[in-house]
């Protein structure tokens, strides 16, 4: 199980970034969720979890 | 499973609580038939799961000219013209997604938040003007209008001395009150005042929202248009939320102290006001072809209205819903809306609500209403639910 995130889809709501600041941010031209740092986002983190349950658009899911 | 026979939307709002959704629509099962205002039979969501899946879901559109209008408004009863370039609220992909990623790098949550200092300055220009008025006034248009309007004139660049006559404007533009022709005359004169702007931040750019779309690819009616959009979605829906919020809070001072506990306590109470008052109540989305929902078939053609306040209070999402209670957790609340149109200005909106909120209540610990509950005028038949006017009153130095 992973996090899958599909910018293609992302309206720049800013939902994940407000829910797991730590996890993702947006980019400052389009405002489209950008990861922050290396690492994978940890579908195991309650805030990537609430990330995933408000992002209105479906740009970041979790892989089955 | 549905065969109750189709009724129109109810907007009554029962008398007694201001806050609660009108009493009927709760009743209504989470999917059923609705008779819109030309007399379209489509259909009513009320169910939190089933609205948040169709907003998500890109088989429904959001195209204005496709549209149904749930209620007639002032005898109008529809179709709408669809939507001229610009105004993406009433377009789908890829039009839209143009759009909103030209725009989303300037509402990011760390934009907004580093915008939480300069919002801060404002609201408390706004309470000074607040004190030196003295105890016993109408809170809207000094503290719920005036700290919207001053924030999104910063925000486009509005030049300091045009500022006044923009709230007069935007004001006007919202007033209920007013006759559709008076409203109808103050748009006009607003969409005449940001045609100017526009040319102007165009020749002599400043570092504002404006002057950075202008160097973009976006023509001039775009621009003008995205502009209105902005001020149209922005202004009166966060004065709204102010105004309401403070009319809930004072009516339930057991909560006010949640106000004054910090950062991370403001920012959940902040949400479930947003829950629990869901000013923007109503949305509209037509299915594109045959939907199959929750053992339905929603036929292409058909709209779909979204009632957010019912979902909002959804028991099946939120325990114990009608309780105003700012210590819950209410993320997931569908008062932005939700999927590719969920609002653009969020961020802002909560950052706003945060600081003017926080203020005021620090600011005025004995702030309390100057009349009883059930004399606040409140909008009964709005697309944004709000007060009219707000009569306070604090304990004088
Ligand atoms: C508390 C305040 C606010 C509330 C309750 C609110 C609510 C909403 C809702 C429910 C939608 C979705 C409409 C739909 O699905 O068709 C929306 C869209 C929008 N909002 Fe807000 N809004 C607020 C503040 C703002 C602010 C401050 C701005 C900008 C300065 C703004 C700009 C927009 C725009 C441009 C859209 C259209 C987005 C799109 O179609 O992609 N809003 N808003
Ligand atoms: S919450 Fe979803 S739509 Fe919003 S910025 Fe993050 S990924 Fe994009």
């Amino acid at each position: 199980m992973g996090i899958v995130i599909d910018r293609s889809l992302c309206v720049g709501a800013g939902m994940c970034a407000l829910s797991a600041p730590g996890v993702f941010d947006q980019d400052p031209d389009e405002g489209t969720v950008t990861p922050v740092g290396g690492a994978a986002p940890d579908p195991g983190d309650p805030a990537v979890r609430r990330a995933v349950d408000t992002c209105p658009s479906g740009a970041i899911t979790l892989a089955p | 499973m549905t065969t109750v026979t189709p009724e129109p939307l109810p907007t009554e709002r029962p008398r007694g609580c201001p806050f609660d959704p009108p009493s009927g629509l709760r009743d209504r099962p989470r999917l059923s038939r609705m008779v819109y205002a030309d007399g379209h039979v489509g259909w009513l969501v009320t169910g939190h799961a089933l609205a948040r899946s169709v907003a998500a879901d890109r088989r429904f559109s959001s195209r204005h000219e496709l549209m149904r209008l749930p209620v007639a408004r002032a005898g109008f009863t529809g179709p709408l013209p669809p939507a001229t370039p610009g105004m993406f609220i009433g377009l789908d992909a890829p039009e839209h997604t143009r759009y909103r990623r030209l725009l989303a790098g300037k509402f990011t949550v760390r934009r907004m938040n580093t915008l939480a200092e300069r919002v801060g300055e404002i609201t408390a220009e706004c309470l000074d003007a607040m004190a030196a008025h003295g105890p016993g006034l109408d809170l809207v248009p000094v503290f719920a209008q005036a700290v919207p309007a001053l924030v999104i004139c910063e925000l486009l660049g509005v030049p300091t001395d045009d500022r006044e006559r923009f709230q007069r404007l935007a004001e006007a533009a919202n007033d209920l009150d007013a006759g559709l022709e008076e409203t109808q005359a103050a748009m006009e004169e607003l969409g005449g005042y940001i045609a100017g702007l526009v040319r102007e931040k165009a020749e002599t750019p400043t570092d504002d929202l404006l002057s950075d779309l202008t160097t973009g690819d976006l023509s001039f009616e775009e621009l003008v248009t995205v502009g209105t959009l902005l001020l149209g979605a922005g202004l009166d829906t966060t004065a709204n939320m102010l105004g309401l919020g403070v009319f809930a809070l004072l009516t339930h001072p057991d909560q006010i102290p949640v106000m004054r506990e910090g950062p991370e306590a403001v920012e959940k109470a902040v949400e479930e006001l947003l829950r629990y008052l869901t000013i923007a109540h109503t949305g509209v989305r037509v299915a594109l072809e045959d939907v199959e929902l929750a053992g339905q078939v929603i036929r292409a053609g058909e709209s779909v209205t979204i009632a957010a306040q019912a979902a909002n209070r959804d028991p099946e999402k939120f325990a114990d819903p009608d309780t105003l209670d700012l210590r819950r957790d209410s993320a997931g609340h569908l008062s932005f809306g939700h999927g590719p149109h969920q609002c653009l200005g969020q961020q802002l909106a909560r950052v706003e609500l945060r600081v003017a909120l926080a203020g005021l209540f620090a600011r005025f610990p004995t702030l309390r209403l100057a009349v009883p509950a059930d004399e606040v005028p409140v909008r009964r038949h709005a697309d944004i639910h709000g007060v009219h006017s707000l009569p306070v009153t604090w304990d004088g130095e």
